[in-house]
C-alpha cells in the first residue's frame, strides 16, 4: 500500500513536470557564464562571440530565425520581398522606445545598415554591396532596394549581422570613440546596469519592453569565470544557471548532465552552424598535391575523433556546407577511414617524408588533443606530421600570412552558403592578412563562376540545383580537409524554460526564458 | 650614508631603471607575433582589408615602430599610460579598478603567509628533532612542493563542492548588493581560500628559511656568550638569535613583495578573482599592447620599490648594515 502511494505520488510529479500547459511565470534572475570577458557591449561595434551572448540582449534586429532558419518578426512584425528579388518591405512594430526612452523609427534602422554598419562591421558590408538603396517612407516602414537578386540577404537581419543601433547617440559622432559605447542602448528586453570588469555584467528588465508580457526574467547576470574547471564547478555548486556552449571541456558534459534537475541541449546553433577543417596550404609543400590532401582525408578516422575527442558531440562533416545550412547535399564522394588507400595515393604521388605542421586551434584542451589525434593518423600511413602550437594571438599571424602545412579552424556558415561558405573557397577572397577567407589558397576559376552564379539565383531550387554541383565538385579537390560539423551544447537547470527557442540560442534566450519555481 | 641619502640614489637610480625596463617591454611585446587589430579582427568571425587597416589606424599601428615608441615614453614621462583601444578605455583606469582586488588578495596573503611563516619556523627550530618538527617540516615541503594550481582545484573541491562551507569563486556575492559590515564578512569568506592558497607555498618558504636560519644562528659564540649571561631560552631566542636569523626571510619577503601586483595570475584565475594578474595575462593574450605594458610597469614599479623598502628594513633590523657602508 505503501508503495503504491508512492508510486501514485511520483507519477503526479513527473506529470507537473512534464506538463506542456504550465504557465509562464513571471521574476527571478538567471545567472549565465560568459567566457572569455567580452572586450566591449557595443554590438554594432563588436561581434565576437561573447559580446553577441550579452548584448544580444540589449539590441535587437528586424528578424529573428527559429531552428529551420524561418524567419520571425524581430523589430519588424511583417516584411515582404517582391517577385523579382529585388525589393525588400519592413513594418515596424509600433510604440518601441530605446532604454533611454526616445523612440525607435525607421530612420535608426537606415542610419544603422547604411551609415554605422557600413563603416564598422565587415560582415555586412559584403552584403551590403548588393544593396542600392535602404529608405524609410514613413517611421513604421523600411525599404531595402537591391541591385541584383542575392538569395541570402534574408539572413542578413540577424542581430550579430545587423543591430540595430540608436541614430540619436551615434549620428555624427566618431563611433569607436564614442564614450556612450560604454553603457549600451538599445531595444531589447534587458537594459544594461553594470559590468564589474573581471567578474560580471548586470542586465535588468525593460520594463517597457513592446511585447506584452516579456521579458519574464527580472535580471540576468553574466558571469566570468576565467578557468573552464572552475566553470564546471560553479555550476555543480548552483553559482550559475547556465552554460553556453563551449563554456567546459567536452568531458566534463557527461558528468554535468548526470546531474539532478540538469538538462543539454545541442540546438541553438542553426545559424552560426560551425564547420570545423583544417586548412591545406594549397600554394607549396606536399599539401598543394591533390593526391596528398585526399590521402590525408582517407587516413583519417574523423567518426573516431568526434566520439572520443569530442565525446560524441557533432557530425562527421561530408563538405563545405554544414547539414543545418541552406542547400547542404549530400551527394558527394564521401572520405571513410581508409588508411590503405591513403598509403596508396601517398605512393603514387611519390611522398618522400617531407615533414608537415600542424597548427591546432588554441582553444583549449579539446583542440590540442584533436591535433594529436590527427597527427597519430597521418603517422599511421607514413606521413611524418608534427604540432606547432602557439596563441590565439600566433595563430592568427601565422594563418593569414600563410605560414602552415595543416591548421585548424572553424568558420561560422550564417544559414546561407553565399553568406559562410564560398568567402573559404573563391579567388577573390586569396587576400593576405585576414584569416577570415580563402587561407587556403585554393583556386578554381570554373568553381569561382558557379558560387557566384548561384549567390544570385533567385529560385530557391535553382540555387540548390546550383550548390549540389559545387558540393560534388569541390569535395573532390579537397582544398580543405572537412573534420566536422561542431555542436556546442548548452548545460542549464531544466527549471529554466524556453531558453533556447531560436537558431541564434542563447544569444537572445533570455528574451523569452523564463524559470519555474 | 644615512637613509635618506639612500633612498634619495636609490629613487633616482629607479626611475632610469623602469624607463629601460619600459623601453624592454615595448619591444619585447611587439616582437610577439600578431597584433591587436587582428585579434579584435580575429574574433569577430569575419574581417576584411578594410576593417584591419581602418583598426590599425585606430590603435596608431599603421605608423612606424619609431614613432609608437617615442609616443609611448612621451606618455610615460607624463605619467600618462596610454589608451586601450581594446577595451575603450585609460589603461591607468584599467589598472585602477583592478587593483584594490589584486592588494587585497596577495597583501593579506603576505601576510599571512610571513606571520605563519616565522611562527612555525621559530616554533620548529626550538623543537628541532622532535616529532612536532618533523610534522611542520613535511608539511612544509608537502606545500612546498604542491603546483599551486591543483591546490587551488583541490580546496574548491573540498571546501566548495563538497563541503560547502566557503565559496569557490569571485571576490563578492554577486547581485546580494550587501553593505557595510555584511558585505566586509561576504569579502572576506570569498578571500579565505584564495588568500590562503597563494599563501601556503609562501608560509613553506619562510618556514624552511626560518627553521634553518635559527638553527645555524643558534650555533654562533655569542649565543652561548648570552648563555652563560644566565638569560632565559626565551629572551635568547627572540633578542638575540631571531634578531639575526629574520635577514635572510627579510630578503625573501622582500622578492614576494615585489610580486603583489602581478604574482597571483593562477590563483585569480581559478577563483575567478577579478584582480591584475587576469587583467595581464587576457591583455597579453589579446595583444593589448598599452594594457599589458602598463601592467608590467607597474609591476616593476612595485619590484623596484620593495626592493629599497626591504633595504631600508635591513638597516633596522641590523644596524651594521648602514654602519659598514
Amino acid at each position: 500500500m505503501k508503495y503504491l502511494k508512492l508510486k501514485a505520488t511520483t507519477f503526479l510529479i513527473a506529470a507537473t513536470l512534464a506538463s506542456p500547459l504550465a504557465a509562464q511565470e513571471a521574476g527571478g534572475r538567471l545567472d549565465i557564464v560568459v567566457q572569455p570577458e567580452p572586450p566591449g557591449l557595443m554590438l554594432g561595434l563588436v561581434q565576437n562571440g561573447p559580446t553577441q551572448l550579452v548584448a544580444g540582449d540589449i539590441y535587437e534586429s528586424l528578424l529573428r530565425y527559429d531552428g529551420d532558419l524561418t524567419p520571425m518578426p524581430g523589430l519588424a512584425k511583417s516584411w515582404e520581398i517582391s517577385d523579382d528579388g529585388l525589393t525588400y518591405t519592413f513594418k515596424l512594430n509600433e510604440g518601441v522606445t530605446w532604454h533611454d526612452g526616445e523612440p525607435f523609427s525607421a530612420d535608426d534602422v537606415v542610419f544603422s545598415a547604411d551609415v554605422f554598419l557600413r563603416e564598422t562591421h565587415a560582415r555586412l558590408r559584403a552584403s551590403l554591396a548588393y544593396v542600392e538603396s535602404i529608405t524609410a517612407p514613413d517611421p513604421l516602414t523600411v525599404v531595402f532596394k537591391l541591385k541584383e537578386p542575392f538569395g541570402p540577404f534574408i539572413n542578413a537581419f540577424e542581430n550579430g549581422t545587423m543591430p540595430i543601433v540608436p541614430k540619436h547617440i551615434y549620428e555624427g559622432t566618431d563611433f569607436a570613440n564614442n564614450p556612450a559605447n560604454a553603457t549600451p542602448i538599445g531595444t531589447g528586453p534587458f537594459k544594461f546596469d553594470e559590468w564589474v570588469k573581471g567578474s560580471h555584467i548586470h542586465l535588468v528588465k525593460n520594463e517597457d519592453y513592446y511585447v506584452d508580457g516579456l521579458p519574464y526574467l527580472d535580471e540576468v547576470f553574466y558571469r566570468v569565470i576565467p578557468d573552464a574547471a572552475a566553470r564546471a564547478v560553479a555550476f555543480e555548486t548552483g553559482e550559475v544557471d547556465v552554460l553556453p556552449g563551449g563554456s567546459v571541456e567536452n568531458w566534463d558534459i557527461p558528468r554535468l548532465a548526470e546531474m539532478d534537475g540538469v538538462c543539454v541541449t545541442e540546438k541553438g546553433w542553426e545559424f552560426l552552424a560551425p564547420l570545423a577543417w583544417m586548412w591545406m596550404n594549397n600554394r607549396e609543400g606536399p599539401t598543394a598535391n591533390v593526391k596528398f590532401r585526399q590521402a590525408v582525408m582517407y587516413a583519417m578516422d574523423r567518426k573516431f575523433m568526434r566520439d572520443v575527442v569530442w565525446n560524441g558531440f557533432g557530425t562527421v562533416a561530408t563538405g563545405p556546407i554544414a547539414s543545418s545550412t541552406n542547400f547542404y547535399s549530400d551527394d558527394v564522394t564521401i572520405y571513410d577511414h581508409n588508411p590503405d588507400k591513403a598509403k596508396e595515393l601517398l605512393a603514387e604521388m611519390g611522398y618522400d617524408g617531407e615533414p608537415v605542421r600542424i597548427l591546432p586551434l588554441p582553444y583549449g584542451e579539446t583542440w590540442q588533443r584533436w591535433a594529436e589525434a590527427v597527427r597519430q593518423n597521418l603517422s599511421e600511413v607514413g606521413i611524418n606530421a608534427e604540432i606547432d602550437s602557439s596563441d590565439v594571438a600566433g595563430w592568427n599571424e601565422k594563418t593569414s600570412q600563410w605560414d602552415y602545412d595543416l591548421a585548424f579552424t572553424y568558420l561560422y556558415q550564417y544559414g546561407d552558403p553565399a553568406l559562410g561558405v564560398s568567402r573559404n573557397y573563391t579567388a577573390d577572397r586569396i587576400k593576405k592578412g585576414s584569416p577570415w577567407n580563402n587561407v587556403e589558397g585554393y583556386n578554381n576559376p570554373e568553381l569561382d563562376k558557379k558560387w557566384a552564379a548561384a549567390a544570385t539565383m533567385v529560385k530557391p531550387m535553382e540555387r540548390a540545383d546550383a550548390y549540389a554541383e559545387i558540393q560534388k565538385e569541390i569535395v573532390d579537390d579537397v582544398p580543405v580537409a572537412w573534420m566536422q560539423e561542431l555542436t556546442f551544447p548548452t548545460i542549464y537547470r531544466c527549471n529554466v524554460n524556453d531558453l533556447v527557442t531560436t537558431a541564434i540560442g542563447i544569444n537572445d534566450g533570455p528574451r523569452n526564458a523564463w524559470i519555474e519555481k | 650614508m644615512t637613509i635618506f641619502a639612500v633612498i634619495v640614489s636609490r629613487l633616482s637610480k629607479a626611475i632610469l631603471t623602469l624607463l629601460a625596463i619600459a623601453i624592454l617591454n615595448f619591444f619585447l611585446i611587439h616582437a610577439a607575433p600578431g597584433d591587436p587589430a587582428v585579434v579584435l579582427a580575429g574574433e569577430a568571425g569575419a574581417a576584411d582589408e578594410q576593417m584591419i587597416e581602418q583598426l590599425r589606424e585606430r590603435f596608431g599601428l599603421d605608423q612606424p615602430l619609431y614613432v609608437q615608441l617615442g609616443k609611448y615614453v612621451a606618455g610615460i614621462v607624463q605619467l600618462d599610460l596610454g589608451y586601450s583601444f581594446r577595451q575603450g578605455a585609460p589603461v591607468a583606469e584599467l589598472i585602477a579598478d583592478r587593483l584594490p582586488a589584486t592588494l587585497l588578495l596577495t597583501l593579506t596573503a603576505f601576510v599571512v603567509s610571513l606571520v605563519m611563516g616565522i611562527v612555525f619556523g621559530v616554533s620548529a627550530a626550538a623543537r628541532v628533532g622532535k616529532p612536532s618538527d618533523s610534522v611542520l617540516t613535511t608539511l612544509a615541503l608537502l606545500f612546498y612542493a604542491t603546483p599551486l594550481y591543483w591546490l587551488a582545484l583541490m580546496a574548491v573541491l573540498v571546501f566548495s563542492v563538497w563541503l560547502g562551507w566557503l565559496p569557490g569563486f569571485g571576490y563578492e556575492t554577486v547581485g546580494a548588493n550587501y553593505t557595510g559590515f555584511t558585505r566586509v564578512l561576504d569579502i572576506l569568506s570569498h578571500l579565505i581560500l584564495p588568500a590562503l592558497t597563494l599563501g601556503l607555498f609562501f608560509t613553506a618558504v619562510y618556514m624552511r628559511m626560518a627553521r634553518a636560519s635559527m638553527l645555524e644562528v643558534s650555533q654562533l659564540d655569542f649565543v652561548k656568550t648570552a648563555k652563560a649571561k644566565g638569560l632565559s631560552d626565551a629572551v635568547i631566542r627572540r633578542r638575540h638569535i631571531l634578531r639575526n636569523a629574520i635577514l635572510p626571510v627579510v630578503t625573501l619577503a622582500g622578492l614576494q613583495a615585489g610580486q603583489l601586483v602581478g604574482g597571483a595570475v593562477l590563483t585569480e584565475t581559478v577563483f575567478a578573482w577579478p584582480g591584475i594578474g587576469r587583467l595581464m595575462f587576457e591583455s597579453l593574450a589579446a595583444r593589448d599592447y598599452n594594457t599589458i605594458l602598463g601592467v608590467f610597469l607597474v609591476s616593476a614599479a612595485m619590484v623596484i620599490l620593495f626592493n629599497i623598502v626591504t633595504d631600508i628594513v635591513y638597516r633596522i633590523v641590523d644596524p651594521r648594515i648602514g654602519a659598514r657602508s
